[in-house]
């Protein structure tokens, strides 16, 4: 038995078969092609080029019809590549005049190829390289005729092991029913892999860095998406007691359907706002199915990511309105780009160095208020999209008055230029921050009376309060919600808010975390955003908590000295209602 | 032959999708259409190739055409140019 922890990226438990995922590597032997077959050869890779043409448009057309267009225009490089000169042409005449065999030509043109992107210092340009590799193995496995055995085909139920999945990968996942979850070497809790297995509701660990060289096909394998564990041939003990609580799981699962629709109001009546967090207009539907009141946070990234180009503001207006449509009236809060120095190239932007420490670095508003053209195009679309419902704004990553005052400055001149240019806009949109850097909750007394809301971004606030970086090894133990410097400043932020009379969201992880929602809740916190999937399961807390009795345990885990202490008392409150 | 210094102006650079539409453009003439930066010379028909020019905003280049359609050539690829790919 063997267990690896990774990265829980989709909750539930999948018991099963390994299928390893094999990258195609295709051996490629140099052969000399007698004289009279050198036109069949030439011929059988013209044929590998067709077939590969028509592979690609189908591809296309299915990604377009599952992942939408972002992810299609992807395929629109790789048909350029297809018709290339130097495939075209300089592998039939390498297969003519130096009698090689077409899989030989074909590595040799795309060997060189690659050496010439090896010498390129420019990141941006350097990464391009994967999409003539993508095609180069594409074209290459139509030439040896070897299918690469699809998803499609599995006969029976299997756990998937693989270095990485692709988007190809996943469309087949979504069409076969025979994938009981997956785990894999890459990929961290917002990658694309992630948050499709969590639109699936699949079990899914990734970041599990070696997982693919330790597990043959046919191993018995457990994947836990709840604490990020993937147990290699586990006992028969341990195999029984995950079946129990896979059952436990689909049970409750069933009961908080049964919560749909119900307010989130605690056992003595006190009635908390319940939103959802969202990552892409396409999570829109889970807002629905689980009737959510709302959208607490929409995430802007997906904008930015796969592609390598500016999102346009019309492409932007596209977005939101979409989801503020699906949302019909209730409340959507768009955050504006939290993006990192280190997409920066995708917007652009060049001659960034490598920050050493990314997340102290250039990101959020700080990237945006330096390219204020970004971050006027976003404010622009997303008051252009307020005329389909209610849309809100939200600025993440800010530390200062003066940031805010730029940010409500652009706003006006957005405003300002829509008006101008006659566009249809609404501009009664709530403006708020996210306080995630604990110098804005130690001074927001001096931002509220600029903004509408404040919403408590807790992975980052523990992050930065206690100065740990959570992916860093040597540290990450020490990342704790239940420190009592960041119950304070959660305290002092609600007070303060409170005081002005401005509402109080919580959209981290910590919103949905059993433990940790009585003590928001008690605290004073009057709106929770979490996952979709998770929805009804946070009700489901909300609903059996005690709130007045919780306010009190709030105010005296607020005098506590240590995590351990925090704990022990929420623990002890929370079995005796059990 | 014909030739032309152009410098970069896009945002971007000649990332893929401009540099998909250069060979595109270079495609529809007869001539031999070759771009050079740094010394380094590519064919214009190519995207692989002009990719590994890796040329970035405010680099210049030159196109160099010779055919029976030079003249044309080098101005549909100054135009595209101008026309920032068509992305600001």
């Amino acid at each position: 038995m063997l267990i690896k922890k990774g990265v829980a990226a989709s909750l539930g438990i999948a018991i099963g078969k390994a299928y390893l995922m094999a990258e195609d590597n295709i051996l490629v032997e140099q052969k000399e092609v007698p004289k009279d077959k050198v036109k069949q050869e030439v011929k059988r890779f013209k044929d590998a080029l067709d077939k590969t043409k028509a592979d690609l448009d189908a591809l296309r057309s299915k990604i377009l019809h599952v992942l939408g267009k972002q992810h299609a225009k992807l395929i629109d490089s790789h048909h350029l590549i297809l018709q290339d000169p130097l495939i075209t042409k300089e592998v039939p005449k390498l297969i003519s005049s130096k009698f090689y065999n077409a899989e030989f030509a074909l590595s040799f043109v795309l060997d060189q190829a690659e050496q010439q992107f090896e010498k390129i210092d420019d990141e941006f340009f350097h990464e391009r390289k994967h999409d003539i590799f993508d095609v180069g193995k594409k074209i290459l496995s139509n030439l040896v005729n070897r299918e690469k055995v699809s998803l499609k085909d599995l006969k029976e139920h299997v756990v998937l092991v693989a270095h990485s999945l692709y988007p190809s990968d996943t469309l087949h996942i979504r069409e076969t029913s025979k994938v009981l979850g997956f785990c894999m070497d890459l990929g961290s809790k917002s990658s694309h892999t992630a948050i499709f297995a969590q639109s699936m509701g699949m079990p899914a660990v990734v970041g599990l860095s070696d997982i693919s060289r330790q597990v043959q096909s046919g191993d018995t394998i457990i994947v836990d998406g709840e604490k990020g564990l993937v147990i290699i041939s586990p006992t028969q003990d341990l195999i029984d007691s995950y079946r129990k609580r896979k059952e436990e799981l689909q049970k409750q699962e069933h009961f908080f359907h049964r919560l749909r629709g119900l307010p989130a109001t605690t056992r003595d009546g006190h009635k908390l706002g319940l939103m959802v967090n969202l990552d892409s207009p396409e999570d829109a539907a889970e807002m629905t199915a689980a009737k959510a009141e709302g959208v607490g946070l929409f995430r802007t990234e997906f904008l930015y990511m796969n592609r390598d180009s500016i999102p346009s503001e019309d492409e932007q207006v596209a977005a939101y309105a979409a989801v503020a449509k699906a949302a019909a009236g209730a409340p959507v809060t768009i955050r504006t780009a939290d993006i990192g120095g280190d997409r920066a190239t995708q917007l652009g932007i060049k001659g960034l160095k490598d920050e050493t420490n990314p997340f102290m670095g250039f990101r959020g508003i700080r990237l945006f208020l330096k390219y204020p053209d970004l971050l006027k195009t976003q404010l622009r679309a997303i008051y252009r999209a307020n005329t389909e419902g209610n849309v809100k704004i939200m600025i993440p990553m800010l530390s200062s008055l003066e940031e805010l005052q730029s940010v409500k400055r652009l706003a006006a001149e957005a405003v300002a230029e829509l008006q101008e240019e006659g566009h249809e806009f609404r501009k009664d949109a709530d403006i708020g921050v996210m306080i995630e850097i604990p110098a804005a909750a130690i001074i927001l007394d001096s931002l509220l009376s600029e903004i509408d809301f404040v919403s408590i971004g807790t992975n980052d606030l523990v992050q930065y309060t206690l100065a740990v970086d959570r992916i860093n090894q040597y540290v990450s133990e020490l990342y704790d919600p239940y420190h009592p410097a960041v119950l304070r400043l959660i305290n002092l932020v609600v007070q303060t808010a409170h005081k002005k009379g401005k509402p109080v969201s919580v959209c981290g992880e910590m919103a949905s975390d059993a433990w940790a929602i009585p003590v928001l809740a008690g605290l004073g916190v009057d709106i929770l955003s979490v996952p979709p999937k998770l929805y009804l399961r946070v009700k489901h807390s909300i609903r059996t908590m005690g709130f007045e009795k919780f306010s009190q345990i709030s105010q005296q885990l607020l005098g506590l000295a240590s995590s351990e202490e925090i704990r022990r008392v929420i623990e002890e409150e929370l079995k005796k209602h059990s | 032959m014909t030739k032309k210094d152009i410098k970069v102006v896009n945002t971007l650079g000649i990332h893929a999708r401009p540099a998909g539409m250069i060979a595109n453009t270079a495609g529809r003439f007869q001539s031999d259409v070759k771009i050079i930066k740094d010394g380094m010379e590519v064919n214009a028909k190519s995207i692989m190739g002009i990719m590994t020019l890796a040329a970035g905003k405010n680099t210049v280049i030159t196109v160099v055409a010779s055919g029976p359609d030079e003249k044309e050539a080098v101005a549909a690829i100054e135009d595209i140019f101008a026309r920032k790919f068509e992305e600001e």
